[in-house]
């Protein structure tokens, strides 16, 4: 009897690590895109804002992926013979678009609104980690419910003032305590848990 | 099924027995057949789910691969998803955000204004368009409908030469020939056959056809058409005048036949009128008076205070008795049975000159046309209730005369081309004209279509034609204001024509778009100012500004043969032909929404059948299903019966558009075709018919099998009087709990709380809000089989009982939708939560979190949640799939689904009044069916905000809530249904 | 010697015949296993059951193809045979605990040669039932999210559902079932291990016997946990039945809403259970010559539970017709006039005389004495648990509140294939169980044996 507990026990154990693990849930494991575009370079080196790329993340559900002329707005003039950039020339010429991986993808199921989230404090490091540190990009957490929930029940540990939402490896001690934050916002906690908040 | 009507009870019960009573005994003998089926048991459900595409390697395949499935199912990553920006992004398009573009759906030619909402470009849903007359932001069933066809993968994709693939450049190298051919005779064998045309730029391009081909026709026609009403104004009036009703201003409305509320160019504008006139809340504690003459009972019956079914030929002599009795003489018999009932409505129409309003139906001959201008001249309602004006159509003709002159000269030959810009005659015109044969002796027959129909098979050309959301055109109101119709998509399949197009090809200005032919035609009538503008601003408003005709008056001389009027020969068992409330005349078939989309007062289903008296049914022995045979002449048809109370006596109702030989997947070999019953001399309906029962039986699939309320407080209702003597009679109808005791305990709602009020007064049973919620929520259609065994799946139905004698019972709609309780019987058995109450009061529903134990439907007094008993929403036609919404999720198989008050609507409302940091505004949320409902008797709103409409309506005497004794608290509650009989006649 | 001899008795008749020895039962029940030659009509009934097994197995691959649609469930009527037979079939279930713990616990010397049986029985029934609320589900592959597990959605079962509370019911029911059976079978399978010939069969009997050697240390451990577990199983055969009645009982459905529901359901559940238990004893009694063991007078007393037992069910239906007229609820009161005079009338007619009316026979000893008589009537018996669950489940959904959503429920080709599949099923274990294991308790018939003061040992 013992024994047979001890293997339950263990065969319990390894099944949460593998349900855990990267190669099950993605995270930190770089995703292969047409072209392996630096989040690094373009941010941290450059210092493009996010929404220069992602222009609708204020006001839409979706962020937004910037349409092929965006990188020709710079890669016609600079890198515009680099070999790591033939498919977005090829595309501007053809019309074709690029086709990119999503990294974040959330099942269909789950209604996920970016505007809600950046207007009301939630900066995009909270979810998609230092992308300022990433040659690629790959995903910081698990996207699994209890993830999401664990903010949603409790978010002033992730607020941040509004002028601090884009900024990359911010200091939670630098501002406001969240339950202040929480209520500048007009955040009504209890009603984040509701399952009609993210699913229709 | 519970339709089985068994005649002896019938036989039994008409002797003696009366009311709820009846109907009872009615019900219980109808189960002795179900007994019946129960013991001899046929297996008519695995039709339905053992379809014939599984072999058996496949079918264990399959097995195998759903085992395991079923075992992997829970831990299997989502495929990697790709994402496709744009090469250069559109302005004025946000990623995942919707726009919504103002156009109109044409219908019978007249247009209703609607706006389209479109998701990445896909058009999902059909709302009214707020600033267009005939709409009002209400929509009809079939506008509402109308989306889905535009993705049918049946439509026809490619042109087609006698029936083989063909290419656009072959179709128009022959066509270029053959006219080449008419230009040296003048276009005298050139033949163009439309439907009701009120496009100003169709029209100018005819009159251009008229000019090059001098002696080539244009020929209209449509099946369900105004004949009788133009042909009366010419009577009556001795042009084709326009008659407009101002329901607001009537108070006592007279219906000779006529389901105005329903059906016609103006329907959905009288509605929202005449239901404002009704409605009473408020201050308001007046209402206006119905009286309903008609042969087939309809939903304007079923609303009306006072209802008289007599047979077709007697409305006439009737409407003369009411013009003798406000003193118009003219001649013609009495109806002594009738007298006193005239006598009344005639007493009441002259306590009301100017303020009352007779209309005739299009089923009643042009006389009665003539008689009802004459009376509401002569009350002095013209002007006031009712107003004229010059035609909206283009060319108003006698349509059955217009085409029985094509048919024959096509008969004789003296037609060589003849194109048909829409409609489908060789199924919908009436068989005496024989269109079919006489089509087959045109050398070079051209059809535009959006199907590969019954014409296209006949005809030597079938060119695709191009859905109305896929191209430019125009069209005009039932009061002439003209909306410009944009495209919201471009065509979904190659090689389509629009009328514009293909009309302009004929022309011989060869390759031209539609944009360019509507622009072209409205820049040269616009003289004055900036084009441009006033082209975005129509286009923006979906009306072209002051376009509405002007009341003009016209005088009423009645011509003698009107005033003397015939004796009306008894006709004998006659058949009355109607278009089909949900597929009309068979344009909509393989429309499955509509389909699938219960008739209302029969709530069949995906059939057509012949409806008739209870006491017919008895003289001729016949049940619900009996197959009986119809003879006119030398004609015959076959037809399922199905027993609808209140229909004349002697008399069979027949819906058009059925029997479909090419017609797609869904409406194909569906129901009978009653055209085969028609002629061209008397449209709707034929005389000493001869009726006799075979041996065959047909399961007709309603959705509603018993029609009595069992005595239980369900549609509370009282006349005026009564109501204004005591306003909370609603609520003492029903013991409501005083204990606000609950097991579970009490929610607490410190912010939104949702509601819903449904005025029982204001539904007209029409089925707008039925199909609007279909389409908002991806609501599935499950088939005719699923039906009969009780599995629809829409989240609102509107439920009809019946009060009172069999012959003549009062009918009552109830809309009834998910009642969002606050003690959700529901909630509290789902084993895994996954319908839960949430902190605005909704009860929703997580289709991701269901097992599918079904407990919650078991434990739902109001049966109001849906299963998906099988894999319901179509995975394999992508072009169906275009038509979903996106912001709600696409149910799979085995999970339960009901009303989410357009949960989504809210959320997004939340989020846009979150970011701006304020809270919703009062009509900011608007649910599907609200918004199509034409008399506005849904009200959806935030019960905590006090000064809210919602707030206000709940506030209300007659509000009550269905089944409160069981305490369930519904967030849905009813206004009573208040009627406004005379009291001399009740 | 045979004047000091002591025969344990009831109503001063042996409760096995005279004339046994350890060794004659050892021999006669050991030997059913190994040396009897497998009687051809065992041959035939495994094989016809195992057909229907395979019956089962094929509507459940093509159930979760299709989805539950394929049978006749509907709204309204959205649980159907599934329910139904779930019920039955738990019920079944309950003779077998209840003649092992209860009667063990009442010092009822007389079951000790049909628990081990009945014992049997109630797994296999157990068994059969818990398949049919996992197959019932829209999505049977996420029937865990009823338990209460980790998980990775941060979600608990929702503990006010009485489907949750099934669950744990069911389960405990199952494995406490399954423990008082098995330690039961310990000192017999050491038996069998004894007798047996083959080697092989020596080894699997010596694992199961999990190495008893019937030393007194060993009896004492095993009088204690058997009783123990006896103690345990008891109140379970209460618990469960009420538990499964309270699925209906705490909805708001007339016919379901009903406090009575909880004794009437055990009680039910006895009564079905007992002659299910006849109906396979009575055969088995007679292919295997085991008259001596199994007297007319088990047979007697067991016809005697189910009258008793049947008479609380009937005062349970009494119950509902009165308190539906009682309460003066219209809802209530139609109930019971759709019940009686409804479609499905017959039905609850049906149920009145295979419950009730017929039964009353069992008051004549000469009939309840007559095994073909008595089978007869088990038989009918069953029918009727069958169609009372029918009943309860199906008219009282098909017509409730609102007249308009009313409909009929008519069960499919797949519905029964179920069904008869899950009774296949059952007795193609029994068979095996008949066939393999010492069906009836050696140890406990030796108890009955005639014994001298200071004799008895093993």
């Amino acid at each position: 009897m013992v024994v047979l507990l001890l293997v339950l026990g263990i065969i319990a154990w390894a099944a949460t690590g593998i349900y855990k693990a990267g190669y099950t849930t993605g995270v930190g494991v770089p995703v292969e895109q047409p072209i392996p575009f630096s989040h690094e370079h373009h941010v941290n080196g450059l210092g493009i804002s996010c929404e220069y790329c992602h222009v609708s993340v204020r006001e839409a559900s979706f962020a937004g992926i910037p349409p092929t002329n965006t990188c020709m707005t710079c890669h016609s003039q600079i890198w515009n013979t680099s070999p790591m950039l033939a498919p977005v020339r090829a595309s501007a010429s053809t019309q074709r678009p690029l086709s990119w991986v999503r990294v974040h993808d959330l099942p269909d199921f789950t209604y996920f609104n970016h505007s809600i989230h950046v207007n009301k404090g939630i900066g995009c490091e909270t979810c998609h980690g230092q992308v300022d540190k990433m040659p690629l990009t790959w995903r910081v957490n698990t996207l699994f419910m209890s993830w999401c929930l664990d903010c949603h029940r409790n978010p002033e540990q992730h607020l941040r003032p509004p002028d601090e939402i884009f900024t990359m490896n911010w200091n939670p001690a630098d501002g406001k305590p969240g339950k202040e934050l929480a209520a500048d916002y007009g955040i009504n906690v209890k009603q984040l848990s509701d399952c009609s908040i993210c699913h229709r | 099924m519970a339709d089985q009507l068994n005649i002896d009870t019938i036989r039994t019960n008409l002797q003696g027995k009366h009311g709820d009573e009846y109907w009872r005994s009615l019900e219980e003998l109808a189960e002795t057949d179900e007994f019946r089926e129960f013991l001899h048991r046929e297996f008519p459900r695995e039709a339905a789910v053992w379809d014939e595409s599984y072999g058996r390697r496949q079918f264990l395949m399959l097995m195998g691969a759903s085992l395991a499935l079923g075992g992997l199912n829970a831990c299997t990553k989502q495929p990697a998803e790709r994402i496709v920006p744009y090469v250069k992004s559109p302005e004025s398009l946000v990623p995942g955000e919707s726009l919504s573009f103002a156009t109109a759906m044409v219908q019978g030619g007249y247009a209703a204004g609607i706006l389209v909402t479109s998701h990445m470009g896909r058009p999902t849903k059909i709302e009214g368009n707020p600033d267009h007359p005939a709409s009002l932001g209400a929509t009809d069933a079939i506008t509402q409908a109308s989306v889905l066809s535009l993705y049918d993968p049946d439509r026809s994709q490619v042109p087609t030469n006698r029936g083989l693939i063909s290419t656009r450049d072959k179709f128009l190298q022959e066509l270029e020939s053959a006219l080449r051919a008419q230009k040296s005779v003048g276009g005298a064998g050139l033949r163009i056959l439309t439907e009701t045309v009120t496009s100003p730029t169709l029209g100018a391009q005819l009159r251009e056809l008229r000019r090059q081909f001098p002696k080539a026709q244009w020929h209209q026609y449509e099946p369900v058409n105004l004949d009788n009403e133009r042909q009366g104004a010419m009577l009556a009036f001795g042009a084709f005048a326009q008659s407009r009703y101002h329901l607001d201003k009537a108070d006592v409305v007279v219906a000779l036949d006529s389901d105005f509320l329903i059906h016609g160019p103006g329907a959905v504008r009288y509605a929202r009128d005449f239901a404002q006139k009704r409605k009473v809340a408020g201050d308001k504690k007046t209402m206006n008076r119905l009286y309903a003459v008609e042969c087939s009972p309809s939903n304007v019956g079923a609303v009306a205070d006072h209802r008289l079914a007599v047979n077709s030929r007697e409305v006439e002599t009737l409407a003369r008795m009411i013009a003798r009795t406000v003193g118009i003489a003219v001649g013609g018999p009495d109806l002594p049975q009738h007298k006193q009932w005239i006598e009344l409505l005639g007493q009441d129409l002259l306590g009301n000159r100017g303020s009352s309003a007779l209309i005739a139906g299009p089923y009643q001959s042009a006389n009665v046309h003539a008689l009802v201008h004459a009376i509401n001249q002569h009350l002095g309602n013209a002007g006031k209730t009712v107003t004229y004006s010059d035609p909206v159509e283009i060319e108003p003709v006698d349509q059955s005369e217009s085409l029985r002159a094509l048919t024959q000269e096509m008969h004789a030959g003296a037609v060589n081309t003849l194109i048909i810009l829409g409609g489908n005659p060789a199924y919908d015109t009436p068989a005496d004209l024989e269109f079919k044969q006489a089509l087959g002796k045109i050398p070079l027959s051209v059809h535009l279509g959006l199907y590969n129909d019954e014409t296209a098979a006949e005809s030597t050309w079938h060119v695709p034609q191009a859905h109305y959301l896929e191209t430019w055109s125009d069209a005009r109101a039932y009061d002439g204001t003209t909306t410009i119709l944009q495209p919201l998509i471009s065509p979904l399949y190659g090689g389509v024509f629009s009328q514009h197009e293909l009309l302009e090809e004929v022309l011989g200005r060869t390759g031209r778009k539609s944009h360019d032919i509507v622009k072209e035609y409205w820049r040269d009538r616009t003289r004055s100012g900036d084009f441009e503008k006033f082209w975005e601003i129509s286009l923006n408003d979906g009306v072209v500004a002051n376009t509405s005709l002007p009341a003009k008056s016209f005088r009423v001389r009645l011509p003698d043969s009107v005033r003397n009027g015939s004796a009306q020969k008894n006709s004998g068992f006659e058949v009355l032909f109607r278009p089909d409330p949900t597929i009309w005349d068979g344009r909509y078939s393989n429309n499955g929404w509509l389909q699938e989309l219960p008739k209302p007062l029969t709530t069949l289903t995906w059939d057509n059948a012949a409806l008739v008296s209870p006491s017919t049914a008895e003289s001729q022995n016949l049940e619900n299903g009996n197959v009986i045979e119809l003879r006119s002449g030398d004609r015959t048809i076959e037809a399922p019966v199905w027993v609808l109370p209140g229909h004349v006596n002697n008399a069979v109702t027949v819906h058009l558009g059925y029997g479909r030989t090419h017609a797609g997947r869904v409406g194909k070999k569906r129901g009978f075709n009653a055209y085969a019953l028609r002629t061209s001399a008397s449209p709707w309906s034929a005389g000493s018919v001869v009726l006799a029962k075979t041996e065959k039986r047909v399961r007709l699939a309603a959705t509603q099998m018993h029609h009595s309320m069992e005595g239980r407080q369900l549609v509370r209702s009282a006349p005026l009087k009564e109501f204004l003597a005591n306003p909370n009679f609603a609520k003492e109808l029903g013991a409501v709990p005083t204990s606000e005791q609950t097991l579970h305990g009490q929610h607490e709602y410190d912010g939104y709380a949702w509601g819903m009020s449904i005025d029982l007064t204001a539904c007209t049973g029409c089925n707008a809000c039925v199909v609007a919620c279909q389409s908002e929520n991806n609501i599935p259609i499950v088939g005719k089989e699923q039906v009969l065994a009780g599995r629809e799946m829409h989240w609102i139905r509107i439920d009809r009982y019946y009060k009172g004698s069999i012959h003549d019972p009062e009918t009552v709609f109830q809309p009834v939708t998910c009642m969002h309780c606050e003690n959700a019987p529901c909630e509290v058995v789902c084993p895994v939560a996954a319908t839960v109450h949430d902190s605005e009061g909704l009860n929703v529903m997580v289709y991701n979190r269901c097992i599918g134990t079904r407990y919650c439907s078991n434990n739902c007094p109001y049966k109001v949640r849906r299963f998906n008993f099988l894999q319901y929403s179509e995975e394999d036609e992508p072009t169906i799939a275009m038509q979903k919404n996106p912001e709600v999720t696409v149910r799979s198989r085995g999970v339960m689904e009901k009303c989410s008050y357009c949960v989504q609507r809210i959320s997004s409302a939340r989020i846009e009044a979150k970011k701006e940091s304020r809270s919703i505004r009062d009509g900011e949320v608007v649910t599907a069916c609200q918004a199509a409902c034409p008399s506005q008797a849904i009200v959806f709103g935030d019960i905590n905000d006090q000064s809210s409409r919602i707030a206000r309506l709940k506030a209300e005497p007659h509000d009550y809530s269905l089944l409160a004794e069981l305490n369930t608290k519904p967030r849905t509650t009813y206004l009573a249904k208040v009627t406004n009989p005379n009291d001399k006649l009740a | 010697m045979k004047n000091n001899v002591q025969h344990i008795t009831i109503d001063n008749q042996p409760l096995i015949k005279p004339g046994h020895t350890y060794g004659s039962i050892t021999d006669k029940i050991t030997s059913d296993v190994f040396e009897r030659k497998t009687p051809k009509g065992l041959m035939v009934g495994l094989a016809i059951a195992f057909a229907l097994t395979m019956v089962l197995f094929l509507s459940i691959a093509y159930l979760l193809v299709k989805g539950v649609g394929i049978w006749g469930i509907n709204i309204p009527v959205a649980w159907g045979f599934a329910i139904i037979n779930l019920v039955w079939w738990i019920g079944i279930g309950h003779a077998g605990t209840l003649i092992s713990a209860i009667l063990l616990l009442l010092n009822q010397h007389w079951r000790n040669s049909i628990n081990r049986f009945a014992e049997a029985m109630t797994l296999f029934a157990v068994g059969c039932a818990a398949l049919f609320p996992l197959l019932h589900l829209g999505r049977p592959w996420v029937f865990y999210w009823i338990m209460p597990l980790p998980d990775t959605m941060a979600l608990w079962p929702q503990f006010r559902s009485p489907l949750t509370w099934d669950v744990f019911a069911i389960s405990t029911y199952f494995t406490v079932s399954f423990m008082f059976w098995f330690v039961g079978l310990v000192p017999d399978l050491a038996t069998m291990r004894d007798t047996a010939k083959k080697k092989w069969m020596k080894v699997i009997y010596g694992i199961l016997a999990m190495g008893w050697r019937g030393s007194a240390k060993h009896w004492h451990r095993y009088e204690t946990a058997y009783l123990l577990l006896a103690g345990l199983a008891t109140p379970l055969v209460i618990s469960v039945h009420s538990v499964i009645s309270f699925d209906f009982a705490v909805s708001v459905i007339p016919g379901w809403h009903s406090t009575i529901f909880p004794p009437y359901f055990v009680a039910g559940a006895i009564y079905s259970g007992f002659a299910m238990v006849l109906c396979l004893v009575i055969p088995v009694r007679k292919v295997y010559h085991l008259e001596d063991f199994v007297t007319d007078r088990h047979v007697d007393y067991m016809a005697k539970v189910m009258l008793a037992t049947g008479l609380i069910v009937a005062y349970g239906y009494a119950m509902e017709a009165f308190f539906a007229w009682y309460s003066g609820n219209d809802f209530e009161k139609f109930m019971m006039e759709n019940r009686t005079g409804g479609p499905y009338g017959f039905m609850y007619w049906l149920l009145l005389l295979t419950n009730i009316a017929i039964p009353q026979l069992l008051w004549i000893p000469k009939i309840r004495r007559n095994l073909v008589w008595l089978f007869i009537i088990s038989i009918v018996i069953n029918i009727g648990m069958w169609l009372e669950r029918f009943v309860i489940v199906v008219t009282s959904l098909h017509r409730d509140f609102l007249p308009s959503s009313w409909d009929m429920y008519y069960p499919t080709i797949w519905d029964w294939a179920t069904y008869v599949g899950t009774i296949g099923l059952f007795l193609c274990l029994m068979f095996l169980f008949i066939r393999l294991m010492p069906m009836i308790s050696i140890f406990e018939l030796r108890q009955l044996l005639p014994w001298k003061s200071g004799q008895r040992k093993h």
